[in-house]
């Protein structure tokens, strides 16, 4: 009887490959990443169904937080705007703002939610106060004194000329009054169209909507009225 | 898995001459990959690929004028209103006196509802009066606007609530516990 023989194979596996793909996945990874800045801010915005990206080009962002708080900001591009709405709010409300605190709310990622009889003050805050401040929110509920009303006429009359993309980022948690009020402030300034910052769901099945995208092929957006 | 040069040295050159060992050029990659893939997890991880979308509102123009209002066929209305804790209570057409036709749904069954009302009445006179109560958080507004883009209503206005129907909201949503919500 011939012996039959085994060779006997190396267990070692060349790595080459796997070593290749996992690089080239890790560069995909590192390119698309990217890291979200340290919000001041903590908001969750609730779920929807649409499909349209935000637009991040010339925002006015009205921020609402848990407890119904009202903050406001304007992009970091728009420097030339942000001046011009400090200006008009320091000379409709007479704050008599230095330039140094000027200057503060020109900062890139600067947002301001407070009354306006403490903008003065807070805004003369070095960052690290800022930071630490539980800031009161801009007062909105009241009707007679809605002092987004004015920040949205400054806003507006600054970006004069330009169409300014009105962003309203709201905390699912947040109370509907404060939301009124921020719809008061738009309409009075005749503001009428704006977007709400939602994060992406998928559209359920077996509903109107979710037909109507299967027979355009899913791709069209739908088109909220 | 690393591997050993076996091969030993092959035919002598003589006395005197060292044989130059030869080294393999291979290369034990699995530390290499080990470092790939954990760095990989660490990216996959701290990545965020949803961008956030929007939701586009164009409100209605503030109106004195009567002529310049617009009137919805009472019959075709449906109202819904937000209460706290994730109900809906609605009612279809005018609010009777006795409130006998206002009724209490939760965001699960509302679409329900919508559709059963969008189904039965004529497209041109449907339409749907969403007002939140005080109490109602910024997620139920949103979400029964989403709704609205689900049900594809085309018809629908976002309006301050009633006194009225702010007693009667109250008087109905009580301290109940949490309705499931959407």
């Amino acid at each position: 009887m011939p012996k039959v023989k085994v060779p006997r194979k190396s267990t070692s596996v060349d790595m080459t490959a796997m070593c290749d793909v996992a690089f080239l996945l890790l560069s995909f990874f590192i390119l698309t990443t990217s890291f979200k800045p340290d919000e001041a801010l903590k908001v969750t915005t609730p779920k929807s169904v649409q499909t349209k990206a935000a637009e991040m080009k010339d925002v006015v962002l009205v921020t609402m937080d848990k407890e119904g708080k009202i903050y406001f900001s304007i992009g970091d591009d728009n420097r030339d705007e942000k001046q011009k709405t400090i200006d008009i709010i320091d000379q409709q409300k007479k704050l008599g703002l230095t330039q140094a605190e000027k200057n503060a709310f020109l900062k890139s990622g600067s947002f301001v939610g407070v009354p306006f009889g403490q903008l003065k003050q807070y805004l003369g805050l070095n960052p690290d106060q800022v930071k630490n401040l539980k800031q009161a929110g801009i007062p909105v509920t009241d009707t007679l004194n809605n002092e987004m009303t004015l920040w949205m006429q400054a806003a507006n009359s600054a970006f004069e000329g330009k169409k300014m993309t009105l962003l309203v980022k709201g905390d699912m948690d947040a109370k509907y009054p404060s939301f009124k009020g921020v719809i008061d402030a738009f309409k009075k300034n005749e503001l009428l169209k704006f977007q709400m910052i939602t994060d992406p769901e998928n559209v359920p099945m077996g509903t109107e909507l979710f037909k109507t995208n299967q027979r355009r092929g899913a791709t069209q957006e739908p088109e909220a009225q | 898995m690393a591997e050993l040069d076996t091969s030993g040295g092959g035919h002598k050159k003589g006395p005197g001459v060292k044989k130059a060992k030869k080294q393999s050029t291979r290369v034990d990659l699995t530390p290499m990959v080990d470092l790939g893939f954990l760095l990989i997890t660490f990216f996959i991880f701290t990545t965020t690929m949803s961008e956030p979308t929007a939701m586009r509102l164009y409100l209605p123009k503030d109106t004195d004028k009567p002529e310049e209002q617009n009137k919805a066929k009472e019959s075709g209305a449906l109202t819904l209103l937000l209460g706290k804790n994730n109900q809906i209570f609605y009612y279809e057409g005018i609010l009777s006196p006795d409130g006998a036709n206002f009724k209490n749904t939760n965001f699960k069954e509302v679409r329900d509802v919508i559709i059963t009302k969008k189904k039965s009445t004529k497209p041109e006179d449907f339409v749907v009066v969403i007002k939140p109560g005080p109490e109602s958080r910024f997620v139920n507004t949103v979400d029964i606007l989403d709704e609205m883009t689900i049900s594809e209503i085309k018809r629908y206005a976002l309006v301050d609530i009633a006194p009225s129907e702010l007693q009667l909201l109250a008087a109905s949503q009580g301290g109940g516990a949490p309705a499931p919500a959407n």
